[in-house]
């Protein structure tokens, strides 16, 4: 009675098993992605946690795993990171701003684009070349934090000018015609309503673009960070003691997982 | 009236400022360019110095890398093999489950399921790479000498699966966007015509988002190259020019880092090395990332 042969609905039966197997497989992979999310963390907190207490945030580092501590490095990464976002959020942030309102549609204004995305995809490796031949060693800077965090801000300016063009460009025209039929200037409309209504897109932008400094390793170590600091001066010349490098000078064993843990949460955020 | 007045007196001033203002947004934007400009011309010009004193048929197609001790011989070979490897075995592992993962959110689950679960893949994505270097380390590599006893505690095949891990979420994101942005109607006249949702994904979506989900893969790529720490950690010290996945090997990345943990004098050979493997690493780099602009500025599908 049926209106297709037999054949045939073997057939579909067999592509209707396909399919349902084949989502069941996508299904499966996300989840075990998603699975081993947990296992890393938990990982690295399980033997990070019991290291965790007040005396190991406040002490130096130290030969001794009991006495050893991330202060230095705790406080070198904040000092880092505030210097980054000082000179990166300003500049990046012009760029974007010059970019969408200012610059004339041209082969120039695309270049310039076209160059941002390429700079973007740089490995950080090479602007920790970079760093280390103009900043160290060219503008004699030494192996400081001013050097760390110049090369630092250098990495992270094509992800902030991105991340802010794509904000400002969601800025409605009318809002900008508004302005400017009431005889505001380029720059006033761009200040008093362009800015502030791409303002919370931009701050993500930002705040991702600032975690991935924090969580960058590659350039610091190419500038030198490694410098063993026992105690530490609040001047400029001292202190890139970022927790990663002691990985690398093989420091005794879980103090470091501690921070890596700390980062994953500095980034949910 | 001095409101009056001051609107007056302030025009001129105004547009004064008004240009001061886009002076400064210029040379911001024009930081960028310089930032190229600085790369591209240290990264030649120090080359250049180097090619002086190692012929470039040697760097290129030597086969053993010893810039340190000597007897020093500059071939790039084992780096780029060391890389290539690693690339290789992370591209092998991320693609297939990446683009699963990438279907899975936009074909199949829910809109509630794929607002949880694409963070928790961008967190993935976030984690810095010290710490998969260190997962490499105390996880994967005790996992994987359970089944092979012959690995050595440095080795390519562990940091290959977290480099996988690690671009996973980018080629899953990546993707998904590009899958999602092909409009429904297309899903539908497929399905209309008896299509299983099977047939309606590896036959109309996946290629008509391509070019997106090519580039994912690209870029995907071009990160996992450029990666350092994850692969400095996991793959040792060790240019190895070896097929095997079990030995220690050395990357290009890997290589910067132990030039620059050393202190390096300026000027000498191995200072140089420095930026003759940094100018590959960012010739190949570049080259993959234009390509990827290049597939979705050419094969991109429009749809209204």
């Amino acid at each position: 009675m049926s209106l297709i042969s037999e054949t045939d609905r073997k057939k579909l039966n067999r592509r209707k098993r396909k399919a349902v197997i084949f989502s069941r497989f996508c299904a499966a992979v996300t989840w075990s992605s998603v699975l081993l999310l947990a296992v890393l963390l938990y990982q690295v907190a399980a033997d990070g946690i019991a290291w965790l207490d007040w005396q190991f945030l406040s002490s130096f580092p130290s030969r001794f795993p009991e006495r050893a501590g991330i202060k230095s490095a705790v406080v070198g990464t904040l000092w880092l990171i505030s210097l980054v976002a000082l000179i990166s959020i300003p500049i990046g942030v012009s760029s974007a701003l010059y970019l969408e309102e200012f610059a004339k549609p041209g082969k120039l204004n695309k270049f310039i684009e076209v160059n941002i995305s390429n700079l973007a995809g740089v490995p950080s490796i090479v602007y920790g070349i970079l760093g280390l031949a103009f900043f160290v060693r060219f503008f004699a800077l030494e192996r400081s934090l001013l050097s760390g965090a110049l090369t630092m801000s250098l990495l992270i300016l094509p992800v902030i000018i991105i991340a802010s063009r794509e904000a400002i460009r969601t800025v409605p025209m009318s809002i900008r015609y508004a302005a400017f039929s009431l005889g505001a200037t380029r720059w006033q409309t761009t200040w008093a309503h362009v800015l502030p209504a791409s303002f919370p897109g931009i701050m993500t932008g930002v705040i991702l673009a600032l975690s991935r400094a924090i969580g960058e390793t590659a350039p610091l170590i190419m500038i030198g960070a490694l410098t063993f600091v026992a105690f530490f001066r609040l001047v400029q010349w001292i202190l890139l003691l970022l927790y990663p490098f002691r990985f690398i000078t093989g420091f005794p064993g879980p103090r470091r997982n501690f921070m890596s843990w700390l980062r994953p949460g500095y980034l949910y955020f | 009236m001095p409101k009056k007045a001051s609107s007056t007196i302030s025009k001129s001033g105004r547009l004064f400022g008004e240009s001061c203002i886009v002076l400064w947004l210029g040379a911001c934007a024009a930081i960028s360019l310089l930032t190229t400009a600085a790369i591209i011309g240290l990264l030649l010009k120090e080359s250049f110095t180097f090619f002086e004193n190692v012929s470039p048929l040697e760097f290129f197609f030597g086969t053993s890398w010893v810039p340190i001790l000597q007897p020093s011989s500059y071939g790039v070979l084992p780096l780029l093999w060391g890389t290539l490897q690693v690339t290789i075995g992370a591209a092998i592992i991320a693609i297939p489950l990446g683009l699963a993962c990438a279907i899975y959110l936009s074909e199949y689950a829910s809109p509630r399921m794929r607002s949880y679960v694409k963070p928790i893949l961008e967190l993935l994505a976030g984690i810095p790479t010290v710490v998969y270097g260190y997962f490499a380390l105390t996880f994967v590599t005790p996992l994987l000498r359970l089944f092979f006893p012959q690995v050595q505690v440095f080795n390519a095949l562990s940091a290959a699966i977290v480099v996988g891990i690690m671009i996973l979420p980018m080629i899953a994101t990546l993707s998904d966007n590009a899958l999602r942005a092909v409009p429904d109607s297309l899903r539908q006249g497929a399905y209309a015509l008896g299509a299983t949702s099977f047939e309606v994904t590896t036959k109309v979506v996946v290629p008509a988002g391509l070019s997106g989900v090519m580039a994912s893969f690209l870029l995907a790529i071009s990160r996992a190259i450029g990666e350092t720490m994850a692969v400095t950690i996991a793959a040792g010290q060790t240019p190895n020019l070896t097929l095997s996945m079990f030995e220690s090997i050395q990357t290009m990345t890997a290589y910067i880092v132990q030039v620059s943990l050393g202190d390096t004098p300026t000027g000498g050979i191995a200072y140089q090395t420095l930026f003759a493997v940094g100018a590959l690493l960012f010739a190949i780099t570049l080259i993959i990332n234009i390509f990827s602009q290049w597939i979705l500025g050419r094969y991109r599908e429009v749809y209204d």
